[in-house]
């Protein structure tokens, strides 16, 4: 493994391997000392063109403790904002001896032009709408720890699919590992195909009627949802919208009893979800953060180092 | 607007090739005389110098109605003379600059200057013209002060001309003009902030859409005004099936209309993004393999009279950003007609037609350009080995910029000679000024 920019480049033995190695780090991440000296004097640089705090720190977090160096980058404080090119700004970033690059980016792709400029492995940390492959890695290490195995399960991906990062790498992973999934949202936020979305052998469907889907769901997976993009109502209202979509406290009780519930965060809270589904028992969202930091560090351990811990 | 220049001074025969013009294919020398017009076409002619056209077609030159020529305003991209080298190399003998030149080609003083910087150049530099005042789309450009000129064609590039009323207005005004109005047809709203055809491709990269069905409102709004304003109208790279049909269907009920196809659209597909190079970044974008099917179809049967370079130099900078941010186009002088007669297959007669007379006849340039080659006609022609294969190296172009995605694709079909006004500017493959 070169880079990590799909998961559809990763494919079934790459996100298997990932998981696999991500429940040595747990263990680690577990101890009183939760570090190893695996990526000494290794440099991890955080590229983000676009704010995310908690992506950012969970790269971080998992880079320290494999002990590698870290520099952090960000577009708001760079010279991105004088013009400079993608290219130099890589290319920049590089000759400080860097090892790895995590990218972060509001266009779909950056990560890939990236990976064609520089000799360091790349991860992508979120490009537009297109791939967040760490994303969809933690959701299923921390689906598989609580449930053993995915295959077979019904997985409900709620929201604003066609401008969700999340919802194309989740896709993806959960059919890698024979999760059948359901995009769920109005029209409007449903991609213009679902072409290539998922290798199989999970199944893809799409709906646009949250209550029919629900009852026959093991996982609802909610995003984030925002009522506009780039100055364009997609949506009446949010009211109108949780109203439809949203995970209420009524809805969730229609769930099956061991159903759980996911979310990438930030959270809207009364919006996709109500506050009390948020916090009780099916939620797997806090475990969801927890896994984050376990997976980073395997995938950085991955790229910059290979073997086994 | 051009007066003929005086041609080489010297007589020269092209000898033993097929002539295909507009009038169709036989065997014949071409005698060209010291004045830069045919003297005669036929056989066992001879001349002081002797051009063998063994294997060889001799045919009108081609003409390009659509390409940057990078002057004025542009120069760190193309020169009018490093642009028509590569149009001579590519078998043109006329092209037509866009006017999204800086400033734009609005007035007077801007035509005149470009024509006057062409006039020395190795190709025949012609202008189309803004068709509102700083491509703004509010005030008319001068239209008729530039018809004087010798503008043909009149376009505000960087878009359709969105302002419905205006384009009505516009037509009217070139009817009487005896003018064209070339639209690239685009619903701007339906279109806006998107950067890939919305279908599969756009889906599964998660790159901003643009529906093939803003290109198909633009066709049937500017269908429409034609047909109320009896005025000319020129659509410029059409990329759908559905564009091509309406706009085939609307000229057989009798409105004045023309359509332009590029090579990009008939050769790649919406699939090409996967890699997110924007290289393959395109305005419209690339479509679908069933709409690259239909562009292919319509040039074959005629339903698209033109095959446009579509020749947009980019600097290296502007194609190493974001492929939602970076900017469209390829230079194409140099490689249209090796991909027409290689990967789009098309016939000669296909191909020649698409690339020469059909274009000359929509700008106006049919006394010069284009049509047949007959004796008394101005030698305005090329010399193609139709059976050679060979790829382009951006690296070596004659362009200034080396945004293709055509570099060592395989391409059949090579200019061997361009005749402008009888000096032969391309000999062997060579620019010879």
């Amino acid at each position: 493994m070169k880079h990590l920019l799909s998961i559809a480049e990763l494919g079934r033995d790459g996100v298997d391997e990932v998981l696999r190695v991500a429940d040595s780090f747990a263990e680690v991440n577990a101890r009183a000392i939760p570090k190893v000296p695996a990526l000494r004097g290794r440099t991890v640089a955080t590229v983000f063109f676009e704010d995310s705090t908690r992506t950012r720190l969970s790269f971080e977090t998992a880079a320290k403790r494999l002990s590698a160096d870290t520099l952090s980058f960000s577009a708001s404080s760079s010279s991105v904002n004088k013009g400079e090119s993608l290219r130099d700004t890589a290319l920049t970033i590089e000759a400080l001896g860097v090892d790895c690059l995590v990218v972060r980016h509001k266009s779909a792709g950056v990560p890939w032009q990236l990976a064609r400029w520089v000799d360091a492995a790349v991860v992508n940390a979120g490009d537009g709408w297109h791939e967040h492959p760490t994303q969809a890695l933690l959701d299923c290490w921390a689906l598989r720890r609580r449930v053993g195995q995915l295959e077979g399960l019904h997985i409900a991906i709620v929201g604003d699919i066609r401008h969700s990062r999340v919802a194309r790498s989740d896709v993806a992973a959960f059919s890698l590992l024979g999760a059948d999934v359901t995009l769920v949202a109005p029209a409007t936020l449903q991609p213009a195909s679902t072409v290539g979305w998922a290798p199989g052998p999970g199944r893809l469907a799409v709906s646009a009627d949250l209550d029919a889907v629900l009852g026959g769901c093991d996982v609802v997976y909610l995003l984030r949802m925002q009522l506009e993009r780039q100055g364009e109502p997609l949506l009446p209202s949010l009211r109108e919208y949780t109203e439809r979509f949203g995970l209420t406290a009524a809805r969730a009780d229609r769930l099956s009893d061991k159903a759980l519930v996911m979310h990438p965060g930030p959270m809207n809270r009364g919006v996709e979800i109500a506050a009390e589904v948020a916090d009780g028992p099916r939620s797997l969202i806090l475990e969801q953060v927890e896994a984050g930091v376990s997976v980073r560090m395997a995938v950085l351990f991955l790229l910059l180092q290979g073997g086994t811990p | 607007m051009t007066s003929s220049p005086t041609g080489r001074g010297q007589a020269l025969v092209i000898r033993g090739g097929t002539v295909l013009d507009a009038g169709g294919e036989r065997r014949a020398d071409v005698l060209i005389g010291a004045d830069g017009r045919i003297a005669a076409v036929g056989t066992d002619l001879d001349a002081p110098v002797r051009i063998d056209a063994g294997d060889c077609v001799v045919t009108p030159g081609l003409v390009d109605l659509f390409a940057q020529l990078g002057q004025p305003g542009h120069e760190d991209t193309e020169t009018i003379a490093s642009a028509a080298r590569a149009a001579a190399l590519g078998g043109f003998t006329a092209v037509v600059a866009r006017p999204d030149t800086d400033p734009p080609a609005d007035c007077a003083a801007v035509v005149r200057e470009i024509l006057a910087i062409g006039a020395d150049a190795v190709c025949d530099v012609r202008v189309s013209g803004a068709l509102t005042v700083g491509l703004g789309g509010e005030r008319l450009a001068p239209m008729a002060e530039l018809a004087a000129l010798g503008v043909r064609l009149f376009a505000d590039e960087g878009g359709s001309t969105a302002d419905t009323r205006l384009l009505r207005r516009a037509l009217e005004y070139a009817a009487d003009l005896g003018v064209t109005v070339a639209d690239q047809p685009e619903d701007p709203t339906l279109a806006r902030g998107g950067c890939a055809h919305e279908g599969e491709w756009a889906s599964r990269l998660g790159l901003p859409g643009i529906p093939a069905e803003a290109e198909e409102l633009g066709v049937m709004r500017d269908l429409a005004l034609a047909h109320l304003t009896g005025g000319s109208l020129h659509l410029r790279r059409l990329s759908t099936a559905a564009s091509l049909s309406m706009a085939a269907a609307a000229r057989a009920g009798g409105v004045a209309v023309t359509t332009a196809v590029t090579p990009q659209h008939a050769v790649l597909t919406e699939a090409a993004l996967a890699g997110y190079d924007p290289v393959f970044l395109f305005r419209p974008p690339l479509r679908p393999e069933a709409d690259r099917l239909a562009v292919l179809a319509a040039l074959a049967d005629g339903r698209a009279d033109v095959l446009v370079s579509d020749h947009w130099p980019q600097p290296l900078e502007a194609k190493e950003l974001p492929v939602d941010a970076a900017a469209p186009g390829a230079v194409g002088l140099e490689t249209v007609l090796g991909l027409a007669l290689g990967p789009m297959g098309l016939t000669l007669a296909q191909a020649l037609a698409a690339l020469s007379w059909n274009p000359a006849a929509v700008a106006g340039l049919a006394d010069a350009h284009g049509g047949r080659l007959v004796a008394g006609r101005p030698a305005n022609l090329c010399v193609i080995d139709p059976s050679a294969v060979w790829s382009h190296d951006p690296a070596t172009g004659a362009s200034r910029s080396r945004n293709t995605p055509f570099g060592g694709v395989e391409l059949r079909g090579r200019v061997r000679h361009t005749i402008l006004w009888g000096e032969p500017v391309v000999s062997d493959g060579r620019v010879q000024r």
